[in-house]
């Protein structure tokens, strides 16, 4: 018994460690790429400097990026053995794809960091292309295994032994395009509004230097033309995710809304904290109908509640405040790109009021918040089973023990790392400040 | 192609054992090199840290997509294996990740703060030190004597494996093994580099390591007869390959004594040298492999038992093919831009 809380926490530990950086090691590459593009396009030099520095902070990042995942991939198969039997034997294409777009990735992500000199503009385009497609499909491949955890297919479990196996049934299971789709483009998002975040953050130190400043402005735009953009398709691919709960995973979504009785035209909660005595959500916010139109595009929809189901099959009731966190901030950020967007190009603002700044300085932390929380959310809520109606975490966790030392050691590990990481940025950036990288510019 | 489930795991162990192959070659040179990036860290004059470090910043990346490599072909094409495998070295396979993580993080952080270089180069090179030794345990248990079973499943002798000279034999091989070749490497580098005082310390290094590690290599024989005798007596139904591998060794060391052609100013031709000991790995860990066939943890697993589904082979198999041929246009053009191209290995720091 321990020993699986022990393992899910370790487990969920380093994904919810790995993340950060992976998602940033999506997001990023393709600031990069556009602001290399555009640097190309206008030989405006405030965009290459902006790639090159984008891409000294993405190597630095790759330092954690790359070692969590390698834990993450080799704890599969240490803590939950029984799990990756099933895996390796249905769903192993995914991982191994997966493989040679990490090679793509870490090839040119050292040909553009280490050879950049080297290369022609073209070439360099080139080089970041790859990055970006081999970061993106590693995020899809991924969750692909996840997205099969939701909706298994290509093979049957007939008196324990695993039969027809259908590899190519399994990739492309019902949920992998909707759940891909909507961590790539949330991804896109994170990496936009962590560099908006950081602009912001620069312009509120650097409200005397117009040069700067205005370095800082173009890149808090992009940050936020491209966050904005990806925001709005994160909301309607996470719609359309909700509405896959709605179909295939129907207790989630009851978890998710606290939804305890099965009706039509079903009220949607917003905030509040279930109550499993009064069948009810305590302090919440009710629209009524609306969680039926949500979930099938109709007012008379059936959602079905959680007490259709038995009780050791419910998820965890505070995957609700989870859910709403995540939609919260996803709609928060719409408003935070559309105000910017319109200080500057419609209102045509030279400088933004500190208040505003102070503001989009959240943008990217809060990005990562939402992606913490849809990830514990979409993992467990998918409690108790590790793959869907088929198979329970408790039969597949690690039969090895003394999980609880261990779980202890990555801790240590990983705030090492993270300390570290954000000590060396602080450090280089502060000794290659970005008025160096002017006047080379101007020289 | 009509292939049976005998065949089709041949193929598959023979991908694994190609991956760990090129992963413990490019392996003992990133961990080496991070090593010897340490130990010259203070003589500057000598360029030696610097060669290193040239090598190092764009390989361990792509050296590190080996492992995770490893990992996945394991428990693609032998799952019920890779169960046992991972059952049992959830202890040493979490230490292994720790250092792992310590190194790669400290190593990349290393180049963007140089202040703190010294202090930074420190970690990553003991721990890159360290991680070949602890890494090559896996070997150890596969041969049988360490792992018990209880109650149904699988469990890790520890008090067994470090009373065990077999495994110290591994670990000692581990450590010279990873220096020596290193020291080849980049004394091949150097030389291309035109390093005249790199190439002559890292010539002498290798030199010192190779026969310490041609050594211990023999211990491991000796203390695999007594401890994994099953291995032993099928290794040595491989003689005529051993006594292969031990020529490709003379002839390396050998070939640092010739003449350099190119630089009348040193000894040694490091890109023979360096070409006839991987051939000589090559063949030493082919006559291992094909001993420990058909177990992959003697003697419960093999690979038969707990191979993956036929179809699921299949779809695998023609992935890798696909793979290497989109692959393979990538890796040549990294060599050409890093290995081969005298604008960077010769570039002033
Ligand atoms: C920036 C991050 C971010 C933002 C703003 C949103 N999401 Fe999200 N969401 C994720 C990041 C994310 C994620 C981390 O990428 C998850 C976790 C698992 C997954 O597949 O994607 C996720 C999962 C996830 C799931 C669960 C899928 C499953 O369990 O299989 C649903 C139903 C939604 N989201 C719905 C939404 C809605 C309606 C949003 C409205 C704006 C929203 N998300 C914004
Ligand atoms: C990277 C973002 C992810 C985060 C933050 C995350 C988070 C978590 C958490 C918190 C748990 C523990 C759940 C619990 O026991 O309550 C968990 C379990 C698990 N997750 Fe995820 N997860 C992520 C991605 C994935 C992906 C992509 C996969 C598919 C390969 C996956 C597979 C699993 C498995 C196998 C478990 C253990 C069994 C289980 O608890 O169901 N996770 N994850
Ligand atoms: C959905 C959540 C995840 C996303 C978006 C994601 C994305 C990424 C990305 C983009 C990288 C490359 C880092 C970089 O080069 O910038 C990476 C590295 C890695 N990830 Fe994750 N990952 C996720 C979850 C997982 C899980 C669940 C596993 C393990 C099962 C995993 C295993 C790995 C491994 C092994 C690496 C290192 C590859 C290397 O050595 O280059 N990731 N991940």
């Amino acid at each position: 018994m321990n020993d699986l809380i022990f393992a899910r926490s370790l487990f969920g530990t380093t994904m919810g460690f790995h993340i950060i950086f992976a998602s940033l090691g999506v997001g990023i590459p393709l600031m990069i790429l556009l602001a290399e593009l555009i640097y190309q396009k206008t030989k405006d030099p405030h965009y290459g400097i902006m790639a090159k520095r984008w891409t000294k902070a993405q190597a630095v990042l790759l330092g954690v990026a790359i070692p969590t995942g390698t834990i993450a991939g080799t704890q599969l198969a240490l803590l939950w053995p029984g799990f990756m039997e099933v895996i390796g034997k249905v769903m192993s294409l995914p991982f191994q794809i997966e493989i040679y777009a990490f090679f793509i990735e870490a090839l040119f992500m050292s040909i553009y960091v280490y050879a950049a000199d080297r290369l022609t503009p073209l070439m360099r385009i080139i080089a970041v292309i790859f990055i970006v497609i081999g970061a993106a499909a590693s995020a899809i491949l991924i969750t692909n295994v996840h997205a099969f955890q939701g909706t298994p297919e290509g093979f049957k479990i007939v008196g324990g032994e695993i039969t027809d196996v259908q590899p190519w049934t399994a990739f492309f299971n019902k949920s992998f395009a909707v759940t891909a789709g909507h961590v790539v483009v949330s991804a896109f998002m994170t990496g936009a509004f962590i560099i908006a975040t950081i602009a912001a953050y620069k312009m509120l130190r650097n409200r005397g230097n117009e040069k700067v400043y205005t370095l800082h402005r173009k890149a808090l735009l992009l940050g936020l033309l491209v966050g904005g953009v990806f925001s709005l398709i994160t909301a309607i691919s996470g719609h359309e995710s909700a509405q896959y709960l709605h179909r295939y995973q129907p207790e989630k979504l009851a978890g998710a809304e606290g939804l305890f009785e099965t009706q039509s035209h079903a009220p949607l909660a917003i905030g509040g904290i279930p109550d499993e005595a009064t069948q009810s959500i305590k302090w919440a916010i009710e629209i009524p109908w609306a969680l039926s139109f949500l979930a099938g595009n109709r007012f008379d929809t059936v959602v079905k509640g959680l007490n259709e189901f038995p009780r050791d099959e419910w998820p965890p009731l505070f995957i609700h405040t989870l859910f709403n966190g995540m939609v919260l901030i996803g709609s928060l950020l719409i408003v935070y790109a559309a105000a910017g967007l319109i200080w500057r190009r419609v209102l045509k603002r030279d400088h933004f009021p500190r208040w505003m700044l102070i503001f989009f300085t959240t943008a990217g932390p809060l990005s990562l918040l939402a992606i913490e929380f849809g990830w514990v959310f979409a993992c467990t809520g998918r409690q108790p089973w590790v793959i869907y109606h088929m198979q329970k975490t408790s039969e597949v966790v690690t039969t090895s023990g003394s999980i609880g030392i261990l779980f202890l050691l990555f801790f240590i590990v990983y705030v090492i790392l993270g300390a570290a990481v954000v000590f060396v940025l602080q450090y280089y950036f502060k000794r290659h400040p970005v008025e160096e990288d002017l006047k080379t510019s101007e020289a | 192609m009509q292939l049976d489930g005998t065949t089709d795991a041949l193929l598959a162990i023979s991908i694994v054992w190609g991956f760990i192959f090129i992963y413990a070659v490019m392996a003992s040179m990133d961990f080496g090199a991070g090593f010897w990036s340490m130990i010259y860290m203070n003589k500057k004059q000598l360029k030696a840290t610097n060669i290193a470090n040239r090598y190092l910043s764009p390989t361990w990346e792509v050296t590190n997509v080996f492992i995770v490599g490893i990992v996945v072909a394991l428990f693609s094409f032998f799952p019920g294996g890779t169960f046992v495998l991972g059952t049992v070295l959830l202890i040493p396979g979490s230490i292994i990740l720790l250092l792992l993580a310590i190194r790669s993080g400290f190593l990349v952080f290393s180049h963007a703060a140089k202040g703190y270089e010294r202090a930074l180069t420190y970690v990553s090179g003991i721990s890159g030190f360290i991680i070949p030794a602890v890494l090559i345990l896996v070997l150890p248990v596969t041969h049988g004597n360490v792992v018990y079973r209880q109650n149904g499943s699988h469990q890790l002798d520890f008090t067994n494996l470090f009373l065990s000279p077999h495994a110290y034999s591994f670990m000692g091989f581990a450590i010279f093994s990873t220096l020596f070749l290193s020291s080849l490497l980049l004394a091949d580098f150097s030389n291309v580099a035109d390093e005249r005082d790199a190439y002559q310390v890292y010539r002498r290094n290798a030199l010192i390591t190779g026969p310490l590690a041609l050594l211990l290599s023999f211990s491991i024989m000796m203390t695999m007869r007594t401890e994994a005798n099953w291995l032993y007596m099928k290794m040595m139904n491989g003689l005529p390959w051993l006594i292969l591998s031990f020529l490709l060794f003379l002839i390396a060391f050998v070939a640092l004594f010739l003449p350099n052609t190119d630089n009348k100013d040193r000894l040694g031709k490091p890109r023979l040298a360096v070409i006839a000991i991987t051939l000589q790995y090559f063949t030493a860990s082919y006559v291992y492999g094909r001993a420990h066939l058909p177990y992959m943890i003697y003697p419960d697993v093999t690979i038969q038992s707990g191979f993956t589904a036929p179809e699921t082979f299949r779809a695998l198999f023609i992935s890798y093919i696909i793979g290497f041929i989109i692959l393979f246009p990538g890796f040549y053009y990294f060599w050409k831009l890093f290995m081969k191209d005298k604008r960077y290995i010769k570039q002033p720091e």
